[in-house]
This record gives structure tokens, sequence and C-alpha cells, in this order.
């Protein structure tokens, strides 16, 4: 065998030589190709959203501060249901139940706060949204080992039990309160679900964005010192810098998005009367700052990431989706894990009962409706294969943050719900054919 | 002979039966194996010889029949009371889930942890490439899912795996099926050693010439019955061919 040629002896050498610049930094920085196209993806439609609006309607709306913060506030439950669903995919299964436990847990966790709870620690209890909302998750948490005992220990197929779980959880969410809606929820409640007052205001975000920039840094730094100990090969100095500054980079971009947002007039002037303060002539600027139920979606993403990557269970689960028999053959109780899956699946939907009917601020039966949809679309998109043993965290709530920003760009710009249905369908297809297309140039 | 079958059994197999849905993979069968020996086990394909061996790594449960491990009867319900029994098994199929790199499948079910109970990546891919490069020194996809690697890659994992873990006994299921000569060469030395340190191995190959040079002893299965269980020393290859073939022992009819 001959030396393989170089570019330089390439006679397409201009464009072999971008190639490989692509290729050194997607090497250097260990950037994987997913992630730049998922960004790629979602830049496309913010731009595409925010100039058809400038152009036909001469205003967009979709790259506001007001409509990116909305956005993450949006994203929040189907993001946490997201990650979650990560973890029953990879395993071969699917859960079709997860919106109709948003509404059952919804439902329920109104029916305490307004009608059980009161009875006994009195209205407005300081403890209450604490109590209320372990009700909630710990209830989701049961119908989901409920859901995955049926599948691991009866062996019926997941599509079936969570089928089923669908229309009956959804039934239950109406029968509950007989379909009527609870309204309003405890004020403290309420803030998991965001709205002006359920945010972290200015200070808070800088501080929040700071701390997150120190763990990325101290994670590179990690990182790097742990494979100096083993003697492995190291990303070079350039690379380790490039993903830092970009990783801050947009960190602190998110926190300048989120701060940018002013609260309303009505609220200022509300917040003014009840702390004393007078408005000034030119009225007073009060960020927003991250909203709750984003840094509990961001906190789920951590721990997600966490469990999936560092943790024997998160090896376990993604040994079970490669090979069920093989990883039976080494010992992991497959039946127990698949349980323990759904269960934690529960209690994420349990959770995004919270957020969501948090921030509706009230509890219907309808609550969560065509989440699960939503959800294994987010999952999917974001690069979660349905085959088994493929899928990433930080990928289902991009991909929450991409179908999301479809709709409401699509809202934004006036299209009708029968359209954006289309468009949300269609895309789903076509992202999982981009996604095969991927898969097997990668190969 | 060094081999001098006296003392406890390390492993005693008696009259195990499986059937699967009234086809009886595993008739009555009865086999031992002693510290230092290394047993082959043969038999035309669908004789039941991975059946049997599967019945003692715990991956199937023996409908009839009991096992002895250092003379004390051991239940084996599970692959897992097959591990703390130190038992390793490298399967036909290898067993290996694809979408995971060499390490992780190295250590599947037995990962390394810190202090604080998180994986330890590091360590494990440490470990990984010590033991593999005992096998195969040419192997260098530690980073790449395993489904990346060539047949006799894939191979070296699974013969890494069963390896690392210290095993008393270890089950071989066709071990070098997909191995250049060189591997072959390199499996067949590290069995040897492994002989030499006193560990029992139960070894499946359709390679007679091979069998009759690795193990001390042979153990023909047809129809899922034990036609024979010979010393290497006492039979020859024609023998063995003729018990697999036609399913009789020269040496019981003699
Ligand atoms: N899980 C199973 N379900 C049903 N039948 C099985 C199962 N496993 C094995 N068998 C049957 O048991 C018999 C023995 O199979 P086994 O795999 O033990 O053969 P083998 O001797 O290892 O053959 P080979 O040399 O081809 O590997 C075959 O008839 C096979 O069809
Ligand atoms: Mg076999």
């Amino acid at each position: 065998m001959t030396d393989t040629p170089d570019s330089s002896s390439d006679p397409h050498a201009p464009k072999a030589q971008n190639v490989n610049l692509l290729r050194k930094f997607l090497n250097g920085t260990e950037i994987d190709t997913r992630l730049l196209g998922m960004f790629g993806a979602l830049a496309l439609i913010w731009l595409g959203f925010h100039f058809y609006g400038l152009i036909f309607k001469g205003f967009g709306a979709m790259l506001t501060p007001r409509n990116l913060w909305n956005l993450s506030v949006q994203t929040s439950s189907i993001g946490i249901m997201a990650t979650g669903m990560v973890l029953v995919i990879v395993t071969r299964n699917i859960d079709l139940s997860v919106g109709a436990l948003v509404g059952v847990t919804g439902m329920t966790m109104g029916i305490l706060q307004a009608e059980i709870f009161p009875q006994y620690i009195g209205l407005g209890h300081p403890m209450m949204w604490v109590i209320t909302a372990i009700c909630g998750i710990a209830l989701g948490t049961l119908i989901g080992s409920f859901h995955g005992w049926l599948i691991a220990y009866r062996d019926i197929p997941a599509f079936i039990v969570t089928l089923g779980g669908l229309l009956v959880w959804r039934g239950t969410a109406f029968l509950a309160n007989n379909g009527k809606t609870i309204s309003p929820l405890d004020d403290t409640f309420k803030l998991l679900g965001g709205g002006p007052y359920g945010t972290i205001g200015a200070t808070g975000s800088w501080i929040v964005g700071l701390l997150a920039c120190a763990v990325v840094i101290f994670m590179l730094y990690n990182g790097r010192r742990k494979r100096s100990v083993h003697g492995f090969a190291k990303r070079p100095m350039w690379g380790e810098l490039t993903v830092g500054g970009l990783s801050c980079g947009m960190i602190i971009g998110a926190v300048l998005l989120v701060n940018a947002y002013p609260w309303p007039k009505g609220i200022v002037k509300q917040y003014a009367a009840a702390n004393d303060i007078t408005v000034p002539e030119g009225g007073l600027f009060i960020s927003h700052g991250f909203a709750i139920p984003v840094l509990i979606l961001l906190t789920v993403g951590i721990l997600m990431t966490i469990l999936v990557n560092r943790t024997r269970f998160g090896r376990n689960v993604f040994a079970i989706g490669g090979n069920p028999e093989a990883a039976a053959l080494a010992g992991i109780n497959v039946k127990w894990m698949t349980l323990k899956i759904f269960a934690l699946m529960g209690a994420l939907a349990g959770l995004a009962g919270v957020v969501a009917s948090a921030r509706l601020n009230s509890a219907t039966n309808a609550l969560g409706l065509l989440d699960e949809l939503y959800v294994i679309a987010a999952a999917v998109i974001g690069g979660t294969s349905l085959a088994g043993g493929v899928g990433t965290i930080y990928g289902a709530i991009l991909g929450a943050l991409v179908m999301q920003s479809l709709q409401s760009g699509m809202v934004l710009i006036g299209f009708d719900t029968s359209i954006q249905q289309i468009v949300v369908g269609s895309v789903l297809v076509f992202a999982v054919y981009l996604d095969n297309l991927y898969r097997k140039n990668a190969k | 002979m060094t081999n001098e079958r006296t003392g406890t059994p390390l492993v005693e197999m008696r009259d195990i039966s499986i059937s699967f849905g009234g086809i009886r993979a595993v008739d009555g069968v009865s086999l031992d194996l002693y510290p230092g020996e290394v047993v082959g086990l043969l038999g035309h394909n669908g004789a039941g010889k991975s059946t049997l061996i599967k019945c003692l790594s715990g991956a199937y449960q023996a409908d009839s029949g009991k096992f002895y491990v250092d003379g004390q009867p051991a239940t084996i319900n599970s692959p897992r009371d097959s591990r703390d029994l130190n038992i390793e098994t490298i399967y036909q199929t290898l067993a290996l889930a694809d979408n995971l790199d060499a390490a992780s499948n190295l250590f599947l079910g037995r990962e390394i942890t810190t202090p604080l109970g998180f994986l330890d990546d590091g360590q494990m891919e440490a470990e990984t490439r010590k033991i593999i490069a005992r096998l195969n020194p040419n192997f260098k996809k530690f980073k790449e899912p395993v489904s990346a690697l060539s047949g006799g890659q894939r191979q070296s994992v699974a013969i890494a795996r069963a390896v690392y873990f210290n095993a008393r006994i270890l089950i071989m299921d066709e071990p070098t099926a997909a191995l250049g000569v060189h591997e072959t060469e390199m499996v067949a030395s590290l069995i040897k050693e492994l002989k030499n340190q006193g560990l029992g191995i139960f070894l499946i190959s359709h390679d007679t010439r091979e069998m009759m040079d690795l193990c001390d002893r042979v153990a023909v299965m047809k129809n899922g019955q034990l036609i024979g269980n010979e010393r290497v020393e006492d039979v020859t290859e024609d023998d063995i061919l003729s018990m697999i073939i036609m399913g009789k022992n020269p040496k019981a009819a003699a």
C-alpha cells in the first residue's frame, strides 16, 4: 500500500481544504455534527419566521426577547417529559400515556390544593405548593410504575399498555371533577409555571448564568485532567477554548436575553404599590430573568444527563436498548429496569403536570392533550432512535425547543391550527428521514 | 500426565435435561470438569452444546438435573448466580451491546464506579486497553461502538470480558470462529496459560484437530445426548468424527 494522498496533491484542493478545516474543527472540539445540525435547524426556524413576519407583516415578532422568553416557558413541560421519553425509547419501548398523565396529575393537584388540603391546613398555607407538587409527582410515579409492571412482568407491549393508559387516565381526569375546571390555584404553586412573578429577576439570572459558566469550565478542566491521568488523547487547547467560549457565550447570551424582557407596565405598577416604590417618569425597567419552569427544565436536564452518562443505571439502559439478551446475560435485571424507567417517566409527567397547570393557573381535564405526540417528536427529532440504543438528553430538549419554535412561529404569523398540524406532522416525518440519511453517512 | 483427575471436580453437571416445546435439546447429560482441565464439547449443529452450557451459565434454567461446584450443590437460576460462582461465559452470539464501546461491554453489569458511585469510564477504558492488548495487539477502536468492529475484533472483546474477571471456570462457545490465524493462536496460548493457572475450561468448537490439540478430554453430543466422554490420548480423530456423525462411541463398543 502506498500512502494515501494528502490534500496538497488533490486536484480539488480548495474544496478539500474547506472540508478538512471543518473536519479539523469538529475533531478538535469533539462537537458532533448532529448537535450542529440541530442548532442549524433552530436558527433556520427562528430566522425564517422572523423575516417572514418582517417582510409580509412589517414586523418580525419571532426574535424578540418577549417571544423567546415565552418560547422558553412553553418548551418546559414538553422538554421535561422528553428527557424521560429518551430512556423509554432507548429501551425500545414507547409511552403514549404521558399527555394523559399530565392531565390526571394536574387535575388531582388542582383538587388537592383547592378542596382537600385547605380543610386540614387552611387555604393559602405556605407549604401548600410543596405538598401538592409532591403528591402530583408521586401519583405520576405510581401510575408509571403500574404501566412498567404490566409491560415488564405481564409482557403486554408498551404500545398497548400506554395506549390504554392514554384513554384510562384522560377519562379519569375528566371524572375526577366531572369535567369542571379548577381555578385559580395556590399563589405560590402558580409561580412554578412562570409568569412575571414566577421568575428570578436580573440579578438571579446573572448568578445562575455565571454559576453555569463556572460549571462548564470546571467540567472541561476536569475532563482534561482525567484524560491525562490515563494517558488518553486530549483535545487540542484551541478546541477546549472554543467549546468553553461557545458554551459560556450561549449562557451569557441567554441571560442577556431574558433580562432584556421587562415586566409589563401593569405588573410593575402593582409591584410598586405593594412594595411602596414610586415609579419614575420613564417607567421602571424590571427584568423577568429566567422563568422558574425553565430552571426546572434545566435542572431536570442536568440530572438526567448525569443519570444517563455517569451512572450504572444509565449505562444499563443503553445496554438494554442495544441488545436486551446481552444485557440479561450480563446479569442486568431487564424487567426491573423497565419498571423503573416507566416509573421515572411517570414522575417526570407528574412534574410536567405541575408546570403545565401552574402556567395556566388552573387544572382542566384537557391539560396535556396531545402532549405525548410532541414529547415523542421532540425525542425523535433530538436523535433518539426508535430502533433503540441511541439517544441523548440534550438532543431531546433541543428537539422540544425546535418543535415549540415551529409551533409558536406559526402562531405568530397567523397560521390556523389545521395548518400548524400539517406542518408539525410533515416536519416530524422529514426529520426522521434526515436522521436516517445522517446515520447512513455516519457509518 | 499432569492432569490426573483426582480430588473434587470444579464443576459437575448431573443428568441435565431441558426441552423447548417438545424438543429435548439436552437429554440427561452428565459432565464434569477438573481444575486445570480443558474439556472440549463437540457435536453436529443443533446437537445441544450451546444449550447445555447455557444451563451452566444461567442463561437457561434446566428442567431437571443438578449442578455441583467444588463438590457443593449449586443453584443456578440466572446469569448472575453463575457469575457469582466465578463462572464466565463467552457466548456463541458474543452477547455484546452493539451500541456501546468495548469498555462498556467488558464491564457490562459490573461497571467500575468512583467512590461517589459514578461510572469511572477512564479507569474502565484503561483496564480494557490492558486486557485486549494481550489478545489482539492491533485492536485500536476503543472509542467506537462495537457495531463498528469486525467479527474478530468483537470476539476479542467478548473473550477479554470473560478473562478479565478472574474466573475459575471458563465457558467458551466457539471463541475462535471469527478469528484470523494469528488471533486464533493467541487465544490458544491464552487457553494454555489459563489452564496452567488452574482454571477449568469448557471449550466448544467444530475444529476437531484444534480440539485434539487444546483439550484434555473431549465430550461428544448428538441430539441432546452425550455420546462419548474420552481423554484425548485414548481416541483418534476418526473416533471423534464417527461419534459426531454416527452417534456411537467406538470405545464403549470395544
Ligand atoms: N431458545 C430456544 N428455543 C427453542 N429451541 C431452541 C432454543 N435454543 C436451542 N434450541 C434448540 O435446541 C437444539 C440444540 O441447540 P444448540 O444451540 O444447543 O445447538 P449447538 O449444538 O450449539 O449447535 P451449533 O453447533 O450450531 O452451535 C436445537 O434443535 C435448537 O433448535
Ligand atoms: Mg452452539
